[in-house]
């Protein structure tokens, strides 16, 4: 396993300081026949090399999108990017033509998806999959494709890899299929792996599997990873940082110990307490009320208003900026340093 | 696989007595006296209408003598003997005639189904809601509603007949050139719905999720429509394209009648029409195994084309 074992990236050579990806003020819009949808509204985030960042957020507040965006996979149309910048090792993506874009897919920033099964193409074997990336941006033979192939296979924990190379995506079981298209993502030694909710349509147990697997994963090859998710539990032991977002925003920005401890942002603490315990009995599970925000009509103000028990007419008005609350966190509400200190309480 | 394929058989073989057992009983059923239709308008003497009662043991009566025919009729079928027409030709005979020069039409009409319908119905998937798209949309529709017996004679008028680009007709032994037009008229219905079928196929899957996983790979653009998207497109073409080639290989009997192309359909018109029972049956039950065994051809197809499909 030579090849896959590569050397550590060096902490980004260009701007002094930078970071290895970073987003910054993105805005993408979806326009459709029913009108604008502001799907990103100003996000901004950043990771470094080798550490594992967790964009926390429900159904539709945009996690996805930015993912997609970072990749340049967006279907435009209807997706927009209207302004912003993402910075890979300092040169910005969104300025770049498609060709160059295009080879900074797979190679330099990868990702896998939620379903395996339709994120596969269904009419080719697996091992012809993995190996088409080979092929296709390495020129390698048709051989030595195969030969890699099942090494990165054998690499995710796929038994009896060379026998199963011919087989269709459709004769794996889920998990199974998740680790071919991990397998596949990790063909061309990527240093940023962007995992969009990677274990969503899996059995519990084979969710941990993956997680580790990922987790391993990440830390042998040296990778930086995005790990999307709506859920809370998969991203504690996996994270370094978190960033939660609410109608295509970032709402909160902390590292896991301090965001479980003392959530600053309404939302977070509503996420966390939504949570069922273990150790508390006979307690009535805690939940946010409304709904996500349509995004075609975002709420006045801080979008999470019309849902918030800390609402206040400042809310209402105005938009609140990032709110930096020591130790590096941020928090998107005007009341973050009250939300803070309720949780820590 | 092999099973399935056995158990296939099987059913056709229930499938072709129960047609032939249909036809033959519509043909027969209806005649008023089998020997003056044999006989045409000539008089049929006491000895020869006694020799051929026997011969076609036309004495007995009711289902019973019915069915006795059918099974000397299925008999003979079955050791490659389709019998003799009611103009004395034998029926085998008029079938190795007419059957190469219905094949080139429906393999011309193929062809046009494809090198258009298909490449159209791409490109028209591809650029989803563009002017390419929405006038092929307005072209195939005009198509499929204008019906064959209004198409062929207009074409043959206007192509054939005034600008004189093509033979009108294409008599007793057509050449290529000559069966051009009518394959194009033929084709054009399918080729109508192979674009439909090919454009919306597609388009679906242009946005299907493994499109995305291709483009995060960094495949160019053109390997992905030409690789992947083709690839998973084309299942429902090819099964559309393999049923209407057994469509087609039955002959095209509108077709074959406007051009005079010496065709099967042209046959089992002229069969039709002067109630030649024997040769409507027997072209019938040819037809039948013809359109059985394509059928057969492109559900097998169909498995090995989608790794997914399995049959047991």
């Amino acid at each position: 396993m030579t090849q896959s074992a590569v050397r550590p990236t060096p902490a980004s050579p260009t701007p002094p300081g930078g970071h290895l990806l970073e987003v910054r003020d993105l805005h993408v819009e979806f326009r459709t026949h029913e009108g604008v949808a502001r799907v990103i509204n100003g996000v901004s985030y950043h990771l470094d090399a080798g550490e594992t960042l967790a964009v926390l957020g429900e159904s539709g507040s945009g996690k996805s999108v930015t993912a997609q965006a970072i990749m340049g996979i967006l279907d435009t149309p209807p997706a927009h990017v209207r302004s912003g910048q993402i910075l890979y090792r300092g040169r910005d993506l969104l300025t770049q033509s498609e060709e160059q874009r295009r080879q900074v897919r797979g190679k330099e920033i990868a990702m896998i998806f939620q379903d395996a099964l339709s994120a596969l193409n269904p009419v080719f074997p697996v091992g012809w999959q993995i190996g088409e990336t080979l092929r296709q941006r390495q020129g390698m033979s048709k051989a030595d494709a195969r030969r890699r192939a099942v090494e990165l296979m054998d690499l995710v924990k796929i038994p009896a890899a060379a026998k199963r190379l011919g087989d269709y995506p459709h004769q794996f079981s889920g998990g199974m299929r998740q680790r071919v298209m991990i397998a596949m993502a990790l063909a061309l030694d990527p240093k940023v792996l962007i995992a969009d909710e990677p274990t969503t349509a899996l059995d519990v147990t084979v969710q941990a599997q993956i997680m580790d697997l990922l987790a391993d994963l990440r830390r042998d090859l040296d990778m930086a990873m995005i790990l999307i998710t709506h859920d809370l539990g998969v991203v504690a032991g996996v994270a370094d940082r978190i960033a939660v977002m609410y109608a295509g925003r970032i709402v909160e920005h902390a590292d896991v110990r301090s965001l479980y401890r003392s959530p600053a942002h309404p939302y977070t603490k509503g996420l966390l307490e939504s949570i069922p315990r273990l150790d508390v009995r006979g307690q009535a599970l805690s939940t946010i009320k409304g709904l996500p925000p349509n995004l075609m009509r975002i709420p006045s103000g801080c979008p999470f208003h019309p849902r918030c028990p800390y609402v206040q007419q400042v809310c209402v008005d105005v938009v609140p900026h990032d709110l930096v609350l020591g130790d590096g966190r941020t928090s998107a509400c005007h009341f973050a340093q009250e939300v803070r200190d309720d949780s820590a309480r | 696989m092999f099973r399935y394929i056995l158990r296939r058989l099987l059913q056709m073989v229930l499938a072709f007595f129960g047609t032939t057992l249909i036809v033959y009983a519509l043909m027969f059923a209806g005649q008023g006296d089998p020997i003056q239709a044999l006989a045409g308008e000539r008089p049929v003497t006491a000895a020869q209408r006694a020799y051929l009662t026997e011969k076609y043991h036309l004495d007995a009566t009711g289902v019973g003598g019915f069915f006795y025919r059918y099974f000397d009729y299925v008999k003979s079928l079955l050791q490659g003997d389709l019998g003799q027409s009611l103009t004395g030709r034998q029926i085998g005979d008029i079938l190795q005639a007419a059957w190469p020069v219905t094949v080139k039409l429906a393999l011309i009409a193929l062809a046009v189904a494809i090198i258009f319908g298909v490449t159209a119905g791409v490109i028209a998937g591809i650029r989803r809601a563009s002017i390419f798209d929405n006038s092929t949309l307005v072209l195939t529709l005009l198509v499929l509603g204008i019906p064959t017996i209004v198409l062929a004679p207009l074409a043959q008028y206007f192509l054939g007949v005034k600008w004189q680009l093509f033979p009108p007709t294409a008599g007793s032994e057509p050449t290529f050139y000559a069966l051009l037009l009518p394959g194009i008229v033929l084709g054009s219905l399918s080729l109508a719905t192979a674009l439909r079928l090919t454009r919306t196929s597609v388009a679906e899957n242009m946005r299907a999720d493994y499109v995305r996983t291709a483009r995060s790979k960094g495949l160019v653009k053109r390997r992905i429509v030409s690789v992947h998207v083709l690839r998973n497109s084309l299942i429902p073409v090819v099964t559309f394209l393999g049923v209407e080639l057994g469509n087609l290989m039955s002959g095209a009997i509108i077709t074959e009648g406007v051009f005079n192309i010496p065709g099967v359909g042209f046959n089992l018109f002229r069969g039709i029409r002067t109630e030649d029972g024997p040769l409507v049956v027997g072209i019938v039950s040819v037809l039948v195994v013809v359109y059985l065994v394509s059928n057969l051809v492109v559900d097998v197809l169909y498995a090995v084309l989608d790794p997914r499909i399995r049959y047991e």
